[in-house]
């Protein structure tokens, strides 16, 4: 019987990484363009899913569910009053699960002393179950209670708090709101969806009504409600708060900023994917360009392999293999790399980082795919080459 | 006893314009234990005609028997297998993979029979002490000397113990007194059986009781073999 030629399975790494082992460098500049094609790929679906994945935690924590009810006549950014009864309506509506009603007070302000002039802190009346409804929290000291919202008792949100140098209620600091002395009783961490209450001092509605001239009308009300009920509630929100003129109440939705920023983040994606699967594309150019260089130098060794038993398919498979290992190896290294760019950005931005397994797959996959294509048309040249051409010309 | 070469009215003419006839009808029969020289000029069709014999190029005319298996009818695959067991060949250039040590080149000439790695070492660990180089084994076969280097390809196309070991002038790239060792060595590795075919210059090997096949215009002209 005629003897056959048959390379092991076991040697076709061995063989397949002999040019690379011998010109190291050329590999490795080879590899780059699919490493960083990979690398940014992976980078840019890790940095999204790792901000998004905080974005979505934020939007969870503070939920989608809260609801802000304003006067639609409201101009320049000062509020206008609603209905006196509008808080209670709004509490009773169904689905609704808490509301509360809040008065920008206008005139007076808060200031550490009746001398100081540099404009001081705007003053916001507020019902004692604001802090729950907007599921604040507190930096320091307690909110504003039933008792302690018929007395001068003031709740300073965190960015008044720090306009009225104000870090903790050590030493029991008071303010003065025109010429009377109001003792901080609290501190506010930032309330992210309600910025308008980190920069307000807070007292309760009852002193509001005694000293600071609050007639009753609110002027922003916070209304939470129940998760899958939001969008219905949103709905009937304007003809409860005023229902003889409802297009004049404007009801918003703060979580709607933050859901928007995820959509905003999805369309940044798409276009640095784009670019990363450009630098993949010409990574594999890359490596085809180098295997046919390779091949071209490489005859004698093909040549000499054929002479040694090698078939076509031998001498094909061994290009290929090299190829592909090139591949693999820009993905690896491009997986590392954006792995370690995505926890950089992380770590920059406090997320927790997040590599998406699937990126890492695809990257992957993509990389083998890109190593074998690109190694087909080395591959099969260098086969084509007969042994005598190969050895002669070598 | 089964010749282990058998070239019948052997021609070769490459195409172009106009078409070249390199070998122009060869017929020659080689035994095992031979040490065949074959000489003449330069052009006279001494690379074609072992390149025909050992597997390496397909003739337009004529047949050629390697270890009995008729080359012209088997397909690309199957002279691939003939040459990988049955032959050995040897060239001016060492054709060494130069960062690869002496041991894993002559190691090669055993990758395509699917030899398993570690017996292909054993094999060529021995190859390389018959041809003197046991200690050279781990060197890079780029350092080598010219003449180490030759050993090395020796080496490589007799790890297999081939049928026929082919040499294509392999002191060609070397000194005289280099080139005299390997011619040595190969008179040497016949006497111990290996039937051998070399195209050489060197008129000691060409005399000295072996046979001596001279070709001229790709035609055997003289053969101290006489016809078979
Ligand atoms: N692939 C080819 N295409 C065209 N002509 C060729 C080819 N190969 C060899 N020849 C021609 O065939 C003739 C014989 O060449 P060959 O290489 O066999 O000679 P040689 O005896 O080995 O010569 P040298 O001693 O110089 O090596 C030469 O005239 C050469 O030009
Ligand atoms: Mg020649």
């Amino acid at each position: 019987m005629t003897p056959r030629s048959r390379l092991r399975a076991a040697d076709l790494l061995a063989v397949g990484t002999v040019g690379l082992r011998s010109r190291r460098v050329r590999a490795v500049l080879s590899m780059l363009g699919v490493a960083i094609g990979i690398a940014a790929v992976v980078s840019v679906l890790g940095i999204t899913r790792s901000s998004q994945a905080d974005l979505l935690a934020r939007i969870d924590r503070l939920g989608t569910n809260l609801l802000t009810v304003v006067s639609g006549q409201s101009l320049a950014g000062s509020e206008v009053p609603l209905p006196a009864t509008a808080t209670g309506v709004i509490a009773g509506t169904e689905g609704v699960l808490a509301a509360s009603a809040t008065a920008d007070l206008h005139g007076p302000v808060a200031a550490r002393s009746e001398l100081d002039t540099t404009g001081g802190v705007g003053i916001r009346a507020a019902d004692t179950a604001l802090l729950s409804t907007l599921d604040g929290q507190l930096a320091a000291g307690t909110f504003l209670t039933e008792a302690t919202a018929r007395y001068p008792a003031m709740v300073l949100g965190h960015r008044a708090a720090q306009a009225l140098g104000i870090a903790d209620l050590a030493g029991d600091p008071r303010v003065s709101v025109g010429g009377a002395w109001y003792a901080v009783v609290g501190i506010l961490r930032p309330v992210e969806l309600a910025p308008e209450i980190d920069s307000s001092a807070l007292v309760g509605l009852a002193v509001a009504a005694d000293r600071l001239g609050y007639d009753g009308h609110p002027t922003r009300i916070y209304v939470r409600t129940e998760v899958a009920r939001t969008t219905e509630v949103r709905g009937m929100l304007a003809r409860a708060t005023n229902p003889q003129n409802p297009s004049q109440v404007m009801v918003s939705q703060p979580a709607e900023a933050l859901v928007a920023r995820l959509a905003a983040a999805d369309a940044g994606t798409a276009l640095f994917l784009g670019l990363g699967a450009v630098a993949l594309l010409v990574g594999g150019i890359g490596i085809a360009n180098v295997m046919v260089i390779s091949v071209l130098e490489r005859r004698g060794e093909i040549g000499l392999r054929r002479a040694l038993g090698a078939t076509r398919g031998h001498v094909a498979v061994q290009f290929l293999v090299e190829s592909l290992v090139l591949g693999a190896a820009g993905g690896t290294v491009g997986v590392l790399a954006g792995t370690a760019v995505t926890h950089a950005l992380a770590y920059r931005h406090g997320w927790q980082p997040l590599i998406p397994p699937l990126a890492v797959a695809a990257g992957l996959a993509a990389a083998v795919v890109i190593g074998a294509v690109a190694g087909v048309y080395p591959a099969l040249r260098a086969a084509r080459l007969a042994p005598t051409e190969a050895l002669r010309t070598a | 006893m089964t010749p282990v070469l058998e070239l019948r009215d052997v021609r070769k003419v490459h195409p172009g314009t106009p078409p070249v006839t390199s070998v122009a009808g060869i017929s020659l029969t080689i035994h095992s234990g031979e040490l065949v020289a074959v000489v003449g000029s330069s052009g006279s069709g001494k690379t074609t005609l072992l390149n025909l014999a050992a597997g390496l190029d397909r003739p337009t005319g004529g047949s050629v028997r390697i270890a009995g298996e008729p080359i012209e009818r088997l397909s690309d695959r199957g002279v691939s297998g003939v040459r990988a067991h049955r032959l050995g060949v040897v060239f001016q250039r060492f054709f060494l993979l130069e960062h690869l040590t002496a041991l894993d080149n002559v190691a090669t000439g055993l990758l395509y029979r699917g030899v398993p790695a570690k017996q292909r070492r054993q094999a060529a660990a021995a190859a390389l002490d018959r041809v003197g180089l046991g200690h050279r084994a781990r060197q890079p076969a780029g350092r080598l000397s010219g003449g180490e280097q030759q050993r090395v390809a020796i080496a490589r196309a007799l790890v297999g113990r081939p049928a026929v070991l082919f040499a294509d002038e392999p002191t060609g790239n070397l000194d005289t007194v280099t080139g005299a060792a390997i011619l040595d060595l190969l008179r040497e590795l016949n006497a111990d059986g290996t039937t051998i075919v070399v195209i050489t210059h060197d008129a000691e090997v060409a005399a000295a009781g072996n046979r001596r096949v001279e070709l001229r215009d790709g035609l055997v002209v003289h053969d101290t073999g006489g016809p078979a």
